[in-house]
């Protein structure tokens, strides 16, 4: 029983050559269906530029983003009367960078989105994989507590949670977490409803497979789609949720270079100037729309049954 | 019918307890006591202390507060707010038509948008104006709403003068508000020019706050009108020669509606998030910038009341969306 016949072994190599083959046409196919998306090939470059600029941006800055020019306050974008050559997009009240800042300030909205999209991926499909297999008691528990965290609106929730747990960009992104959660857990519980008593899975289970082998090697990989395409989508919530925390003085606090707070403190100069404001929101706009747009096109590629909207 | 009703009524019940127990826990969340929190610095006597929290029953085992906090809830009483002394409920009462003024005409410019712009984009579908309609859509999704009320303000308030900075009448009317909506308070009072400053005061916050429910709106207008368009019944009104506007108008439209309302349900919690943001640049004083008021100075009682009447609110619509849906659609309620 444990000799393995030549026979079989070449069967096996063959198998696992055609699986590897079927992989590489998979990915073939998904990137024939996402380039056919105009707009979701140019959010794809924009977020490459994005995230190039975030991982160098201590080469790509012209400025320390921390740095005051204690003779430069408040001075307009070079284009505009009294613009100066070495500032490029002007510089805030105390005399910053505003190129710079945002520069950095990538880095930072990156970084909030990766952590809280991890944290609620990976909490979301464990807590999701649990109740939609083993059902009963724990799915009914579960279930009502994903429903009480959606009976309150999110940042709300989110403000709540860091007045607990105290202002600052970390307890920001456990909160946005563990708001952007329920979505994860709903969505792998609904699909592994649909999985669990297909063919394939009762004939794994069958051949032996343990339970926690059939939870996740066997179940999971088939519902992945839907929690990618939701991932992307949480990745620009939680960006613009973080933002509204840092502008509302409960996320990151100054002198982060974080774009939420950068507007917080540009409020007062909302009339002086306008460049203070305006750049640091169209930073945010540029990057949670071009995420939007990869959101959109993934899910046309993944998921043909879902009409594009 | 009826069954239906109370299954989802059922259904509520547990997620009320739920909520209540999260805006219950928050206060003794909180790190240290919310007495040391309150006296600052300063502190207080420790016999002043040992007073204040039989007062507010903090010296009760924690299941006994519950059920006191329970019981409070069912007769009205959601506590008293440290800064105004006045009962939190009452306050909210106060506040509330404020945030609902602003939130209806969010909401009822949304739908008066989204609905048209959706169809428009769905029977062109592929044509220029169905792209710009959908660019536009998703730029509303992802605008970050707190900057997009600046920049309007920078815009309108600073450079063209149109409309006011902030709040919600010139300082210049003074008259009885007997519903809370200025609006109609304003009319009521008969003073010139009065309604026309409650409209200009409306204007930007609305717009801020329609934003996002605009663009879902558009979007999923578009997506459900092109599913039906697709349906036999369609093409045989088409076939049998009906002119293409009581195709859409009746036939498709009536279809399409239905995940739309559903949509237009949910966007209550994000009006009411969007509130807290839009309230807060526009100082507009609705419950939104009074919870931001109180958590930022620490009222906390008001804050766990403001917690779970957001909360009731959006279970209560989320529930009357649900049983609407049941009345449109049969096929749910025997699921």
């Amino acid at each position: 029983m444990t000799k393995t016949s030549p026979a079989t072994k070449a069967d096996t190599s063959r198998l696992e050559m055609e699986s590897r083959n079927a992989t590489k046409a998979q990915l073939y196919e998904f990137w024939y269906y996402f380039s056919q998306n105009k707009g979701a090939v140019l959010g794809l470059i924009v977020f490459t530029l994005l995230v190039l600029m975030a991982v160098f941006a201590p080469f790509v800055a012209p400025h320390n983003p921390d740095v005051q020019y204690r003779d430069s306050f408040l001075v307009p974008p070079v284009w505009e009367e009294g613009g100066k050559a070495a500032f490029l997009l002007g510089t805030d009240a105390v005399g910053r960078d505003m190129l710079s800042r945002l520069i950095y300030g990538a880095r930072f909205s990156l970084f909030i989105g990766v952590v809280v999209v991890s944290i609620a991926l990976v909490g979301g499909i464990v807590l999701g994989l649990v109740a939609g297999y083993v059902r009963g008691a724990v799915d009914t528990f579960i279930m009502r507590i994903m429903d009480i965290i959606l009976a309150f609106p999110s940042l709300l929730l989110a403000l709540v949670l860091v007045a607990i747990l105290g202002p600052g960009l970390v307890n920001a992104m456990i909160a946005i977490a563990l708001v952007l959660q329920p979505h994860f857990v709903r969505l792998t519980r609904a699909a592994v409803m649909a999985e669990r008593s297909r063919d394939y899975v009762i004939a794994a289970k069958v051949a032996g497979a343990g339970h926690f082998r059939l939870m996740f090697k066997t179940i999971l990989p088939n519902c992945l789609a839907p929690l990618i395409v939701q991932a992307t989508l949480s990745f620009s919530n939680a960006i613009l949720d973080a933002a509204a925390l840092g502008f509302l003085g409960m996320g990151a606090q100054p002198p982060t270079p974080e774009w939420g707070t950068m507007l917080a403190e540009a409020r007062e100069f909302i009339l002086r100037a306008w460049w203070v404001v305006t750049f640091p929101g169209l930073a945010i706009l540029i990057t949670v729309l071009a995420i939007n747009l990869v959101g959109d096109g993934l899910r046309d590629a993944l998921d043909p049954k879902l009409k594009r909207s | 019918m009826f069954r239906f009703l109370f299954g989802r009524l059922g259904l509520l019940i547990p997620t009320f307890f739920g909520v209540t127990l999260v805006a219950f826990s928050f206060i003794r969340l909180l790190p240290g006591d919310p007495l040391d929190l309150l006296a600052g610095e300063r502190g207080i006597s420790p016999e002043r202390k040992a007073q204040l929290l039989e007062q507010m029953g903090f010296d009760q085992p924690l299941w006994r507060q519950y059920i006191d906090y329970i019981a409070g809830i069912f007769q009205g009483d959601l506590g008293t707010s440290f800064a105004s002394k006045k009962p939190v409920l009452d306050e909210f009462m106060t506040l509330f038509p404020a945030t609902a003024e602003l939130a209806l005409c969010a909401i009822i410019l949304a739908v008066c948008l989204g609905i048209p712009a959706g169809i428009y984009a769905a029977v062109k579908r592929g044509s220029i104006a169905d792209q710009a309609v959908m660019g536009t859509a998703l730029i509303g999704y992802s605008m970050p709403i707190f900057w997009w009320g600046l920049l309007l303000i920078i815009l309108f308030s600073g450079i063209l003068q149109w409309t006011p900075v902030s709040g919600r009448i010139s300082l210049l009317y003074f008259f009885p508000q007997p519903t809370g909506f200025m609006l109609i308070d304003s009319l009521l009072s008969g003073e010139k020019g009065a309604f026309l400053s409650a409209v200009r005061h409306l204007i930007l916050p609305s717009i801020v706050l329609a934003t996002i429910p605009l663009a879902v709106i558009a979007r999923q207008t578009r997506s459900a009108m092109l599913e039906v368009l697709g349906e036999d019944y369609v093409r045989t009104a088409r076939a049998k020669g009906l002119p293409p506007r009581s195709v859409i108008g009746l036939h498709a439209l009536r279809n399409a509606l239905i995940p739309v309302v559903t949509t237009i349900g949910l966007q209550v919690g994000v009006l009411l998030a969007g509130a807290i943001l839009t309230e807060t640049i526009f100082s507009w004083p609705g419950i939104g910038k009074w919870l931001v008021d109180s958590i930022s100075r620490r009222d906390y009682f008001v804050v766990q009341g403001g917690l779970l009447m957001i909360a009731g609110i959006i279970m209560l619509v989320n529930l009357i969306v649900d049983v609407l849906y049941g009345l449109i659609n049969p096929r749910i309620r025997y699921n």
